[in-house]
């Protein structure tokens, strides 16, 4: 507010020299229920402005950690910072600076969409001078700036999904948490949830930190984390994941595909083979083996098509199981849990 | 506050292409940290508004609800009331000005009170059933100003509502003088403080919404009962005068009453009878001492209900 320069010299000042400053930093995390253990302790940092997904089954234990980085849980042992505040702490700090949108709406029916933000508004004490200007741009921004005299509850559960992202951003947060942001939403829906996410990446430096168990939508994160039955298996950029897996597979098409073989066989040490017409190579990286094939090839390509491995195979590489196996086994493990169970439902 | 804010270049070498740099060209990222650091009381005072606030609006979009909620106490008055009057005939003599819808109309009203305050409280169970209350449990306020909120709202919404019975006055032979009126009202809102502190304490221990019938059957009901709202408390069998006496409503209904009898003109023989006054033994509580009674008892009420939404998670 008072600070207008653009240049914030005290972020960096107040770093370490050398090291990155965390947003979110855990180490050793751990949550019982009783004699369950959701979360087997973890340890990660997220950088400020990245997007991190926690991708898993239902019930590995993705919603305890968040709930334990949104101050809502404490954990068992271990620690966490967000924003530079400890979550067991300084709750308080925490909660000012971090914006959060649930599994379940928590939302009120009763009230229209511009009443619910200012409630937020005011529970989170932003100035009310700069509250209605920034109420109009998250609402603009979801597109439901038009409907803000409207009572929730006379909307669809994308637009209440929406409502709640654009509430969860009301107070500038540092952090914003995504439970689950599309879950329980038909496809075309979760595809518009995405777009205004990453707008939302585009338009705001915002660290975000999400869960999801649909490999297509962990694609979206910067990083991801893979978590089974409380721990996590491996933390990496998806296309990084993907690699470590198996390569992808480049078909082209060209002006000479015998010309084009040798050279692929001869310049870039390939195996290319010939299939319908066209060449099939298997790399790894295939995002940067294209710029380097247009560049170096030296046959005209007329067309290109990568095929990549999908995070279902990283899932099953890292865990020896598909996900959906993982997520039979941990509701069996929960089922076992009537207490763990209710508990959660709260 | 520029230690608050994440330079945009700063963007971790993690964050590769997802994050491109906003160097603050865009509207939205312009206010970075919105927030001020004001004060912790200032916050919480926020909070208490604005919780108080929604309840308000609930409300007034509520208006089948403000209805429905008169049915019962016109019922009480007027056909129960109306019906017992020939029963209790002969306690009230004829043309004393006086009947038993008069003895009967402060306690309806506490009843009012006493209803909607319960409901308003509750209220928390269907947040919580609906999420809503999470929203308010993880905002960086103090659990106690969410408590005061609610019961500042539920308590203003059950004073609203039991004025509207106030309305009645007439019908039941009591006169619209001011400063009646305005006594009721004041005593009115004291009862709504310390029942709706009362149902927020008890919800704030309910996980479902079906455990509101067991506050009913088990709290409210006997709370009515044993209030004196529907017979004096005179000469009463030992066991129910001493439970009537540990009823904490029995403190709101006996001065609103008191008021009424002092502002109807009437024999001596018919406020013996219905304008009796709470006795402890032979002692006759003064006003002043039953109305601090139900303060402290809202006050007992209200802690405890900030005790236990503490604890809620």
């Amino acid at each position: 507010m008072s600070d207008t320069s653009p240049h914030a010299p005290a972020a960096t000042a107040s770093s370490p020299a050398g090291e990155h400053a965390a947003t979110i930093s855990v180490r050793d995390l751990t949550r019982r229920f009783g004699e369950f253990e959701a979360v087997r302790g973890v340890t990660f940092d997220v950088a400020a402005g990245e997007t991190f997904g926690f991708l898993g089954p239902n019930g590995a234990g993705k919603s305890t950690t968040i709930s334990m980085l949104c101050t809502l849980l404490t954990p068992t042992s271990g620690r966490a910072s967000v924003a530079g505040y400890d979550v067991a702490t300084e709750r308080a700090e925490v909660r000012k600076r971090i914006g959060l949108v649930f599994q379940d709406t928590t939302l009120d029916d009763y009230l229209t969409a511009e009443e619910n933000l200012r409630f937020h508004a005011e529970l989170y004490g932003v100035p009310r001078h700069q509250a209605q200007q920034r109420l109009q741009a998250v609402l603009e921004m979801v597109g439901l700036w038009e409907r803000r005299t409207s009572l929730v509850k006379t909307f669809s559960g994308g637009m209440k999904r929406r409502l709640e992202i654009a509430r969860g951003l009301l107070h500038s947060p540092r952090v914003l948490f995504l439970d689950e942001p599309t879950v329980g939403l038909d496809p075309q829906t979760r595809s518009h949830i995405w777009s205004y996410i990453n707008e939302l990446r585009r338009r705001e430096a915002i660290t975000m930190f999400l869960t999801t168990h649909y490999m297509d939508e962990a694609e979206h994160c910067d990083r991801i984390a893979i978590i089974d039955e409380g721990r996590i298996v491996v933390v990496d950029t998806p296309e990084a994941l993907k690699a470590s897996v198996g390569r992808d597979r480049v078909q082209l098409h060209t002006a000479d595909n015998d010309e084009a073989a040798a050279r692929l066989r001869d310049r870039f040490g390939l195996e290319p083979t010939m299939s319908e017409g066209g060449i099939t190579v298997y790399v790894a990286g295939g995002e940067a083996f294209i710029p380097r094939l247009f560049a170096e090839l030296g046959v005209s390509i007329s067309s290109v098509n990568i095929a990549r491995p999908t995070l279902d195979d990283v899932f099953m590489n890292y865990t020896g199981r598909t996900i959906r196996d993982a997520e039979a086994s941990a509701s069996d493990r929960m089922a076992a849990m009537p207490w763990f169970r209710a508990q959660r439902r709260r | 506050m520029s230690e608050l804010r994440q330079a945009p270049g700063e963007v971790g070498d993690d964050a590769g292409g997802g994050a491109p740099d906003a160097r603050g060209r865009h509207p939205l990222a312009a206010p970075a940290e919105v927030r001020v650091a004001g004060g912790r009381w200032r916050d919480d005072l926020r909070a208490v508004q604005v919780v108080w606030r929604r309840e308000l609006i609930r409300f007034g979009r509520n208006r089948l609800r403000i209805v429905t909620s008169l049915v019962q106490p016109v019922l009480f008055l007027f056909v129960l009331g109306t019906g017992l009057s020939s029963l209790v005939a002969k306690g009230v003599p004829a043309g004393s000005g006086v009947s038993f819808r008069t003895f009967m109309f402060p306690g309806v009203v506490a009843m009012t009170v006493l209803f909607t305050s319960i409901f308003s409280a509750v209220s928390i169970v269907w947040d919580r059933e609906f999420g809503f209350l999470r929203e308010m449990l993880v905002a960086p306020v103090r659990r106690g100003a969410l408590v005061a909120g609610k019961c500042a709202g539920g308590a203003t919404v059950a004073t609203l509502q039991a004025l509207i019975m106030l309305v009645l006055c007439g019908l039941v032979g009591v006169p619209y003088s001011p400063v009646l009126l305005l006594t009721l009202a004041g005593e009115m809102l004291l009862a709504a403080v310390a029942v709706t502190a009362l149902g927020t304490a008890l919800a704030s221990r309910m996980a479902q919404v079906e455990s509101f019938q067991v506050v009913m059957q088990f709290v409210v009901l006997p709370l009515f009962f044993l209030s004196g709202a529907l017979f004096p408390l005179r000469a009463l069998p030992a066991w129910l005068s001493v439970l009537t006496r540990l009823d904490p409503l029995a403190y709101i209904v006996d001065p609103m009453r008191r008021a009424v009898f002092a502002h109807v003109h009437t024999t001596p023989a018919v406020t013996r009878v219905f304008g009796a006054t709470m006795t402890w033994g032979s002692y006759h509580l003064p006003i002043w001492l039953e109305l601090l009674l139900t303060a402290a008892f809202a006050l007992l009420m209200l802690v405890l209900a900030v005790a236990n939404f503490s604890k809620s998670d």
